[in-house]
């Protein structure tokens, strides 16, 4: 075990580990808004946008991340999209994780009782009112599990733009370990960095599920 | 910009079909792998002294907190250096089949711990041996509970398996990439493999709902 080699690298997977939070705060920020439009289309009256909704989710689920991620990296050029790694990895894995997040908001929006509106429209709610002061507050409660539970993925799934070169922790690992051949070493630091980070987010969320728990 | 030829992609059907072929070998090879040492690991966290168990949980708790990408890394060039050189196939389904496993253990651990305890007492107590209650009596109940949860672990295998072809296997990501270095077509041949993987996963999904449902009917 070369624990010098350790210290010596610590420096630079600290700077790859911000890379890591920047990119999973940007990503989980717009899979928030991916995940809040197509619950919301999903749940609308208008069936072309149910339809948009649902095809949304099912091509983004239904489709590995990485080819995801190709497609709009290397793939993008071809059709007049250039983006640089890191924002394609950004939009990539927002776009992805946005599309398991709207499951995990729409699940929480049809589990609140439907007796809940019906009593909120028969005393005159309108149906954005119903939706706003009776549903989402109850609902929000429910997404809290879901939601995290996505966030954590997301975090294990920055991984993925180090094959598009973004200079986060297994990219700065990757190249450690191909100049010094010391694999576990590198691996045991990446991974020290990503658990502080999986287990940080878990724990928030835990916390917040119990400080939010209906019961 | 180009104009989008999908026409291309034809002359490369049969390498985009071998790539299939991998992504479905590595896909079930791993997915029996994630399943019975995930059995394996449950049983362990639930039943073994602290000895055995303890190593077992450090396991879980590490392989949860890493991403697929940098344990296949490390099994694949990790093991080289303490002089295990593995081939990549090998090192793909290994890592796939542990990553998961890890997982499957979850959930076979907290579905074997969800079964009342009472239905084991009221076995044994009519003479069940150990093994008898296990095998009658808490297994198919826990056998119910977590059958979809490990479906969706299995779909969430076939999509990672894409990973995999970051160490050189021939499966279908891998495939694509090599038909792009020919033809410089990136856009389409990416394209299809999602295709592809979309199509693997409805048959995948008809499969688990079979599944379920004869779980579900054996009640």
């Amino acid at each position: 075990m070369d624990v010098a080699l350790m210290m010596r690298v610590f420096p630079f997977f600290l700077e790859a580990a911000l890379v890591t939070v920047q990119l999973s705060v940007l990503a989980g920020g717009l899979g928030l808004a991916m995940a809040a439009a197509a619950a919301a289309a999903r749940l609308s009256p208008v069936a072309p946008l149910r339809y948009l909704g649902a095809t949304y989710v099912s091509v983004f689920r239904g489709t590995p991340a990485l080819i995801q991620l190709f497609v709009l990296y290397f793939g993008g050029p071809q059709v007049g999209i250039n983006l640089d790694p890191f924002a394609a990895g950004v939009v990539g894995l927002g776009l992805n994780i946005g599309a398991y997040m709207a499951e995990g908001v729409r699940g929480a929006i049809v589990s609140v009782d439907k007796g809940q509106a019906e009593a909120a429209r028969s005393i005159g709610f309108s149906r954005a009112q119903t939706m706003q002061r009776v549903i989402l507050p109850q609902a929000a409660r429910l997404m809290i599990r879901p939601l995290g539970v996505n966030t954590v993925a997301l975090v294990k799934g920055t991984s993925l733009v180090a094959t598009i070169s973004v200079v986060e922790l297994t990219y700065t690992a990757q190249r450690f370990i191909g100049s010094t051949y010391k694999p576990f070493e590198i691996f045991g630091v990446a991974a020290l960095l990503y658990m502080v980070m999986i287990y940080g987010v878990a724990r928030v969320v835990d916390l917040l599920d119990r400080r939010y728990a209906i019961d | 910009m180009q104009g989008l030829d999908f026409s291309v992609v034809l002359p490369y059907a049969d390498i985009l079909w071998i790539g299939v072929w991998w992504t479905v070998v590595l896909t079930v090879s791993a997915a029996v792998i994630s399943f019975f040492v995930g059995i394996l690991f449950a049983l362990v966290v639930l039943y073994a002294p602290a000895i055995v168990a303890y190593p077992v949980r450090l396991f879980i708790w590490l392989f949860m907190g890493t991403p697929l990408l940098l344990q296949l890394f490390l099994i694949y060039f990790g093991l080289v250096q303490i002089g295990i050189d593995i081939p990549a196939l090998v090192a793909g389904i290994v890592g796939l089949g542990l990553h998961f496993a890890v997982y499957n253990a979850d959930i076979f651990r907290a579905g074997i711990a969800a079964v009342d305890p009472g239905q084991a007492e009221a076995a044994r107590s009519i003479g069940f041996s150990r093994f008898q209650t296990f095998r009658y009596v808490v297994i198919p109940q826990a056998v119910r509970s977590t059958t979809p949860p490990v479906g969706s672990n299995m779909i969430a295998l076939l999509k990672e398996s894409s990973i995999v072809s970051v160490i050189g296997i021939a499966e279908l990501v891998h495939a694509a990439q090599l038909a792009i270095s020919e033809t410089f077509r990136p856009f389409e041949f990416y394209i299809t493999a999602a295709l592809l993987y979309y199509l693997l996963n409805l048959v995948l999904e008809a499969a688990l709902r079979r599944i379920e449902a004869r779980v579900e009917m054996s009640r």
